[in-house]
């Protein structure tokens, strides 16, 4: 499973050849590296580095001096080894010259042969699917395809630097008003370093043609990804986004605190679909990307309708619960997720789902698969307030156990205060017999085939929620994340 | 085209196979009964390489191959199926699917470009009336909540999908009415033909009604102890085993 690939940093090229994770492999692109460390004069050069407004400095600076305050939070489910928070670089960016290219013609062919690499050459996805592509390369937007199209129907798809830039009052607007720079330890982090991430506009009564999606990777040693996400749907409108993300070896852990902020408005419609491929690390536990992740959407509308569908793989630990704040009246909310934990992977992960208007309702479908010595963990909760009349939530968690080393857990809270509330919860526990993989072989299937079959069943429900091209991509992933996890 | 010699195995330290020998030629049917305990079950699972089950001694030769050193889905790829006594239900694993991957693996081993999905499902289609399984059914997981008669039936369609040159009925008849078992048997039936074989493993002479056998085994205590024509089967019908083990003088 040898790419070819250079690098100036140390890689052990034995390790990677050992391992299956076919991204293995970085980029000999200059990359311009912040010295490591956070400090206020930190903040103030990347704030620089953007040429960013004031107004954007003050929310990062105010940011840092709580996180200062802070202690990191223990609560979770999770084992996750100390993070030397100082021995971190906070920026990279690796074009080599100050103005970011225009064209394809002037993207350093290095970055194309990268992306070519991870398997979305640009060109091909450009001409045939007519996906946007926002590739963030290392805490900095590369480029961003199909601007001009879908700028002709008023739908602004760019990298957050740009629309801090362009579109100034909009992120003012927006910028924490779902996920607020206090919420929580990673998001107060991430609100002071933040690197780069998407934008997204979607105006009143636009529903958006294409799949927008964005790709994107860390690269340098000790480099956390930073990255913020803001997606606004006017009144009426429709977007599809996709999220995916892959990530070479790594013997050091990264941390990956990023944030995403989806506001939905009357009547429109937001469905927000991620597959997470990250390091996992080796099979012995070491090195792995930290996934620890902030997403929540405000369904702001009367008749707003969110979803988020997930398939999650990789990362050493993963601690993410994208929720929703069902405030419009009969707005909707819905979160499909396959979570998939093996070697010594750690995850807990779920949702929360706020109902605080009228005849709200929320779909949970929680699939765990565990094997190896790993745990996975799902952490629920369902409130609803004392004036959210007529609220229903159906919930459903099941986990999968493969071999008896692993851990499945099950954490759902349900904080009602309005009893016309109907709230559903449903539960299973099941494994993979040796009689079903027997009865697989007997018919030619081999063992792997036959886990990738069962998974696959196992997690039909989710996956059918993913557009098309990630649907394929998401299946394959489920049975290399499981491959030698039975035998 | 299969050739047992000699074939003893364990499972949990337990020796039930002790010294089995067996012959069968292209275009025969075999039937194999024995009181509960003799070993039937062990030696289709041995047969089809199930990991439980330790070969201790002997051998097995399947079109001239030693079948021991084929793990047990290139066994299957090779020709040989089992009719499972008690089929397991695999829950979202839908029949279309399963028998998909199962059918282009054979073809693959066998040097055949994978078939299309237009194809496939004619196939299924054809071979379901063999057996007259529901096309309700077969859209489902597999197996799963079938009824006992169903899976059985659904065991012989796999049969007619995968045309195997060995097919091992293990108690194919346990669990069955007799409409049900007429419509397995008859479906076993259509599916003979000179280049290929049967075992059917089986407690009753009432199977053998329908599926006429050409050879009859008495496995008892792990061993074959009698073999003869189709009236062994009758005999064994009406007086039961005591007298073979009297004969055997115990």
């Amino acid at each position: 499973m040898q790419e070819e690939f250079k690098g100036k940093n140390q890689l052990d090229v034995e390790q990677l050849t050992k391992e299956k994770y076919k991204y293995g492999f970085t980029t000999d692109v200059e990359t311009d590296i912040i010295e490591k460390g956070l400090n206020e004069d930190v903040i103030r050069i990347i704030s620089a580095k953007n040429e960013e407004p004031d107004w954007l400095l003050d929310f990062r600076l105010k940011a840092y001096r709580h996180w200062l305050t802070l202690e990191v939070p223990t609560w979770a489910h999770l084992r996750i080894p100390a993070i030397d928070y100082q021995g971190l670089s906070y920026y990279a960016d690796p074009r080599a010259k100050k103005d970011g290219p225009t064209s394809l013609d002037e993207v350093d062919p290095e970055l194309l042969k990268t992306f070519n690499k991870l398997g979305i050459p640009l060109e091909e996805q450009m001409a045939l699917s007519g996906i946007a592509v926002d590739a963030v390369m290392d805490s900095v937007s590369v480029k961003t395809t199909f601007k001009d199209t879908l700028l002709e129907k008023g739908i602004i798809f760019c990298s957050f630097s740009d629309a801090v830039k362009d579109h100034p009052d909009l992120v003012r607007k927006y910028m924490g008003s779902v996920v607020g720079y206090r919420d929580n330890f990673y998001a107060t982090l991430n609100s002071a370093v933040f690197s780069d991430g998407s934008f997204v506009y979607i105006p009143k009564g636009v529903r958006c043609p294409m799949e927008l999606s964005t790709y994107f990777r860390i690269n340098a040693i000790n480099t956390g990804q930073f990255e913020r996400t803001l997606i606004v749907a006017e009144d009426d409108s429709y977007v599809s986004y996709l999220e995916g993300c892959t990530a070479p070896s790594r013997d050091e852990n990264q941390l990956h605190a990023a944030i995403v902020e989806i506001i939905v408005n009357k009547n429109a419609e937001v469905k927000y679909s991620t597959v997470q491929n990250w390091y996992p690390g080796d099979e012995n536990g070491k090195g792995g990307v930290y996934n620890f992740v902030t997403k929540r959407g405000l369904c702001k509308g009367d008749n707003s309708k969110l979803s988020w569908t997930q398939v999650e793989t990789g990362s050493a630990i993963t601690w993410k619960y994208p929720s929703c704040i069902l405030r419009g009246d009969d707005s909707q909310a819905e979160f499909y997720s396959v979570a998939v934990t093996n070697n010594y992977q750690q995850a807990d992960t779920g949702t929360k789902m706020i109902h605080l208007g009228k005849n709200t309702k929320s779909t949970i479908i929680s699939k765990g698969i565990s094997a190896g010595r790993s745990e996975n963990s799902y952490r629920g909760l369902v409130k609803v307030s004392a004036n959210a009349d007529g609220a229903r939530n159906y919930s459903q968690c099941d986990s999968l156990l493969m071999g008896d080393k692993c851990g499945a857990h099950t954490f759902p809270y349900m904080d009602i205060h309005n009893d016309t509330a109907v709230v559903e919860h449903e539960a299973t526990t099941s494994k993979i017999s040796e009689d079903q993989l027997f009865y697989c072989n007997q018919r030619g299937i081999s063992t792997e085939e036959a886990v990738g079959l069962i998974v696959n069943g196992y997690a039909k429900e989710v996956i059918n929620k993913l557009p098309m091209e990630f649907a394929v991509e998401a299946q394959k992933l489920l049975s290399i994340s499981l491959e030698g996890s039975v035998g | 085209m299969l050739k047992i010699k000699d074939l003893h195995a364990t499972i949990n330290g337990k020796e039930i196979l002790k010294g089995i020998n067996l012959e069968v030629k292209p275009g025969e049917i075999h039937a194999i009964m024995g009181p509960n305990g003799s070993g039937k079950s062990t030696l289709s699972n041995v047969l089809v390489g199930h990991p439980a089950y330790v070969v201790t001694k002997g051998s097995v030769s399947f079109k001239e191959k030693d079948l021991f050193a084929f793990s047990p889905e290139d066994r299957s790829k090779e020709g040989i199926f089992l009719s499972f006594q008690y089929p397991v239900e695999i829950p979202g694993v839908s029949m279309v699917n399963f028998m998909r991957s199962a059918i282009n693996e054979h073809r693959k081993y066998n040097g055949l470009e994978p078939l299309s999905a237009s194809a496939f499902l004619k196939l299924m289609r054809e071979k379901r009336s063999i057996v007259d399984l529901d096309v309700k059914l077969a859209n489902r997981s597999v197996n799963e909540g079938f009824s006992g008669g169903e899976k059985k039936r659904n065991e012989i369609f796999q049969m007619a999908m995968l045309q195997p040159t060995l097919s091992i009925l293990d108690e194919t008849d346990s669990g069955l009415d007799i409409d049900a078992l007429r419509v397995v048997a008859e479906g076993v039936n259509k599916l003979k033909s000179p280049t290929n074989s049967t075992i059917v493993i089986t407690h009753y002479q009432r199977l053998l009604d329908y599926i006429k056998p050409d050879v009859v085994h008495v496995l008892y205590n792990g061993r074959i102890v009698k073999t003869a024509g189709p009236e062994l089967a009758l005999e064994l019908e009406e007086r039961g085993y005591d007298w073979i083990k009297a004969e055997l003088g115990e």
